[in-house]
């Protein structure tokens, strides 16, 4: 059930007025590009946007604490994780927004069905075979509907009607074209494998990419992935994974290195798209937060409501943060331990969407999150 | 040679080889395997011990010690000859000596896999392996996955759930893997040291008490709550692992510990009784998270969730509720005796249906492409993580304790394909010249294999194309 408390994101994340259009979803290619990238793992946070404005926060984090006061200052309640020196830059050029204390609808602690969660848009775990990237696609113009994950096999967030392809760069050596042709053959009377062919030589041909090239880094996975979307083939709409969010133990270390690889795939997509950038929405979500107070072991362990982020050229009135902070302390937790949601992830995602591309966000939501109450 | 023949060789088994002879009846031979298989294969005989590997790892960790010094010392104005020296090559050649204990063990686990005639019995090493799973992406893992599989999996995967789950989740890899090595009872003898002395608390961390219920045991959203994970957490405190802990608990363990392995040590557990999922625990150190461990492992949510992953793995990504409730029963009846496991799932007809269900994961199509080449080495003598890696299923890195999904969407994707045509290139390329594609088909994929793929087989413009074309076959590509 939609708690009335819950925020609509509407209007306040600084994407340009929303357009409907007035007649049906079918329009012409808009050039406008969409990536998602999943923090898979439940990122902190509290760690990310660190709220220093909140008296509670330091009592609840200590050393953390003052170490997030270390960060840039975004206004009088957050600060931005020192490592993420770009998304900052990106901030005070109006180009990238955040929102805080949200979450999907799911509230137990499990990373798998909470992912599961937030890549389908269910309401329950392994209840869509399909997922709200996926689902998009089909509101999208033909030209904007080319979507591409970065993975071995499309993840369950991109799955859906409109078939959407997987590209992974690869060290090996490259196979005979005539081979390619009698495979073609081969999965003649086979749909599954004839859809995936189709679709992994396509963009095989698109990437283009040196055969030696590793993902070794966000700079790397973002510089490939630019690449991948360039021109009127490349793709529209990309899925990108990241890990090691899970941060059970030292804690600080280890969300240096992630926020820093996250902060340079952020820069690295904005100068790879170069001019395209101005067409480009950026988001970063997880499946939830960790506990607000460190565990025995200089850790966090899983908990509720965590940060997300957009960026992008599109963005022409950014630089803002959108929360309704419930506040940290004891009482003000959920269960006692976790930052209370104050905003559907559900409501966020969608919103942002439907300006991005001019949809009607009340529709949009309906086909994005149907489950959605 | 029936189908059936092919079934159990290719659905339950790890491939065809064409050097086999086909069993007279393929039930009994797959129930042979239950007697004959072996924990401890020549493959893996050589491979390091977890003292050996604990000892490579401490090194790593002194050198990382000597590092902070050497940034504080920096810090801080000193003459220059004073500055400790920092060797970041050595560092280099420790985290080298695990990374080739690691690829040492995956080659051997590959050729064990491809070698063995009890492949049904290997395909379940692999099953329990990923059961419970640990990740290399965390560096204490990266020696010892192997280890865990070998010694903790190997010898337990013909007895009682109940001992597999205790050797799987109380070895050094996982209770490092899930930060139970670190954990300490916040009232524990040592906590309560500490904090009187250098007002620092030490205390629980209850990773690997949410993943033994949710992912190991009873299953995800069944009879648990966060009440239950965090009294399994107080309960688990104790179990760590010498030589390889850090802070003031590693300065404790030294004086008691054996070096890399798994050990109980009372004074960081937390003291009183538990109560979990209803049942209260009043035993006394270890004895009270061996209980807990003995209940869960038989609970019927548990006999439920390992019936469901059995089922998925072996027959189709939706197992038919009659093939989950018949191996339900077998667990629940048996106190999850797994060799009895095993037999009603071969014994079940919804095992032996012609239609392949299964899309080969990378490992399993890699295995039984190499089985069906009879060849034990990769192409360009590539390690098998290597390969794994490129293939985008690396060995023991599945970069989360869930293990690797077993369902056809996360396998059947275009980069994945592309990947397996690149390297059945390659693998046929080097055994076109003594292997004829057409002959080695129909011994193969007896009676599973169709007319497109034979003919495509036929018309191929070189040996090393058909065989390409036989290892790329929807036929093959399925299980």
């Amino acid at each position: 059930m939609l708690n009335r408390r819950f925020f609509v994101a509407s209007g306040v994340l600084g994407l340009g007025a929303a357009v409907f259009p007035g007649v049906g979803w079918a329009a012409p290619g808009t050039n406008k590009k969409f990536v998602f990238i999943i923090q898979r793992g439940a990122a902190d946070g509290l760690a990310a946007l660190a709220p220093t404005g909140d008296p509670d926060f330091l009592r609840a984090r200590g050393e953390q604490a003052e170490e997030a006061a270390a960060g840039t200052k975004l206004d009088s309640m957050f600060a931005l994780h020192p490592a993420m020196t770009e998304s900052a830059k990106l901030f005070v050029l109006k180009q990238a927004s955040f929102a805080h204390a949200l979450a999907s609808g799911y509230r137990e602690r499990s990373h798998f069905d909470a992912q599961n969660i937030l890549e389908s848009g269910a309401d329950r775990p392994y209840g869509r075979e399909d997922g709200w990237l996926g689902r998009l696609l089909t509101l999208l113009p033909q030209d904007d509907a080319k979507g591409l994950a970065v993975a071995p096999a499309v993840p369950l967030a991109m799955r859906g009607p409109v078939s959407a392809n997987s590209y992974a760069p690869s060290r090996l050596p490259d196979v005979d074209p005539d081979l390619m042709t009698r495979l073609t053959g081969l999965y003649a009377e086979d749909a599954q494998l004839s859809a995936l062919w189709d679709g992994a030589q396509a963009t095989e041909s698109m990437a283009g990419a040196p055969a030696d090239q590793t993902l070794k880094g966000g700079a790397a996975l973002g510089q490939m992935t630019a690449g991948l979307m360039q021109g009127p083939n490349g793709a529209r709409v990309v899925m990108l994974e990241t890990n090691g969010w899970d941060t059970h133990f030292q804690q600080k270390g280890r969300l240096n290195g992630a926020l820093g690889q996250l902060d340079a795939l952020i820069g690295s997509l904005r100068d790879g798209l170069g001019a395209e950038w101005t067409n480009t929405l950026v988001m970063v979500a997880t499946e939830f937060g960790r506990t607000v107070a460190f565990n025995g072991t200089g850790g966090t362990d899983h908990g509720t409501a965590s940060a997300a982020m957009l960026f992008g050229g599109v963005l022409t009135n950014g630089g803002r943060i959108k929360s309704d902070w419930p506040g940290l302390k004891p009482s003000q937790l959920y269960e006692g331990r976790d930052l209370k949601p104050t905003m559907r992830f559900e409501l966020f995602a969608s919103e942002a969407v439907a300006q991005h591309y001019g949809l009607d966000p009340v529709k949009t939501r309906a086909k994005l999150f149907p489950d959605f109450a | 040679m029936t189908i059936e023949t092919a079934i159990a060789m290719n659905r339950f088994g790890l491939g065809a080889r064409p050097s086999g002879t086909a069993p007279d009846s393929p039930k009994d031979w797959l129930k042979s395997q239950l007697g004959q298989y072996n924990p401890e294969p020549a493959a893996l005989a050589g491979q390091p011990s977890r003292a050996d590997i604990a000892a490579s790892f401490r090194e790593y960790q002194l050198d990382r010690k000597d590092r902070r010094a050497a940034v504080k010392s920096a810090a801080s104005p000193r003459m220059e000859d004073e500055t400790p020296q920092i060797d970041p090559a050595k560092i280099e050649k420790v985290v080298n000596s695990l990374r080739a204990q690691y690829v040492a063990a995956a080659d051997a686990r590959m050729e064990s896999a491809i070698t063995t005639d009890t492949d049904f019995a290997e395909r379940l090493v692999h099953f329990w392996s990923n059961h419970f799973a640990v990740s290399v992406d965390k560096l204490p893992v990266l020696a010892l996955a192997g280890d865990h599989e070998f010694t903790a999996i190997r010898p337990h995967i013909m007895g009682k759930f109940s001992d597999l789950l205790f050797a799987a989740a109380t070895h050094p890899a996982m209770l490092l893997y899930l930060d139970q090595a670190q954990s300490i009872g916040p009232n524990s003898a040592l906590a309560v040291r500490v904090a009187a002395r250098r007002n620092r608390e030490l205390g629980l961390n209850e990773n690997l008490a949410r993943e033994i219920l949710e992912l190991h045991t009873l299953g995800v959203r069944t009879v648990y709550n966060q009440d239950d994970v965090t009294e399994f957490a107080r309960a688990l405190t104790g179990f760590t692992v010498g030589g390889m802990a850090k802070g003031p608990l590693q300065r404790f363990l030294a004086a008691n510990g054996k070096d890399g392995d798994s050990q109980f040590f009372p004074g960081i557990h937390e003291p009183g009784e538990r109560k979990v999922i209803g049942r209260r625990y009043s035993q006394q150190g270890e004895a009270q998270a061996r209980a807990i461990f003995s209940d869960i492992a038989t609970h019927p949510a548990t006999a439920r969730h390992i019936a469901t992953k059995l089922a998925q793995h072996f027959a189709a990504d939706v197992p038919s509720p009659s093939l989950v409730a018949r191996l339900e029963k077998t667990f629940l009846e048996s106190g999850g005796d797994l060799p009895k496991l095993y037999r009603t799932l071969i014994e079940s007809p919804e095992m032996w249906l012609p239609k392949q269900a299964k899309f080969k994961s990378p490992w399993d199509w890699a295995v039984s492409s190499l089985r069906a080449l009879n060849v034990r080495e990769l192409p360009n003598n590539r390690q098998s993580a290597n390969i794994m890696a490129q293939m985008g299923q690396p060995i023991w890195r599945p970069g989360s304790p869930a293990g690797y999904s077993d369902t056809t969407e996360n396998w059947a994707g275009g980069a994945a394909l592309m990947r397996r045509v690149e390297i059945a290139s390659q693998l046929a390329k080097r055994s076109a010249n003594r292997v004829d594609a057409r002959q080695l088909a129909p011994r193969i994929l007896s009676g599973q294999i169709g007319k497109l793929t034979t003919e495509s087989i036929a018309r191929a413009e070189s040996p090393s194309q058909g065989l390409a074309l036989l290892l790329l076959s929807p036929e093959f590509l399925r299980r």
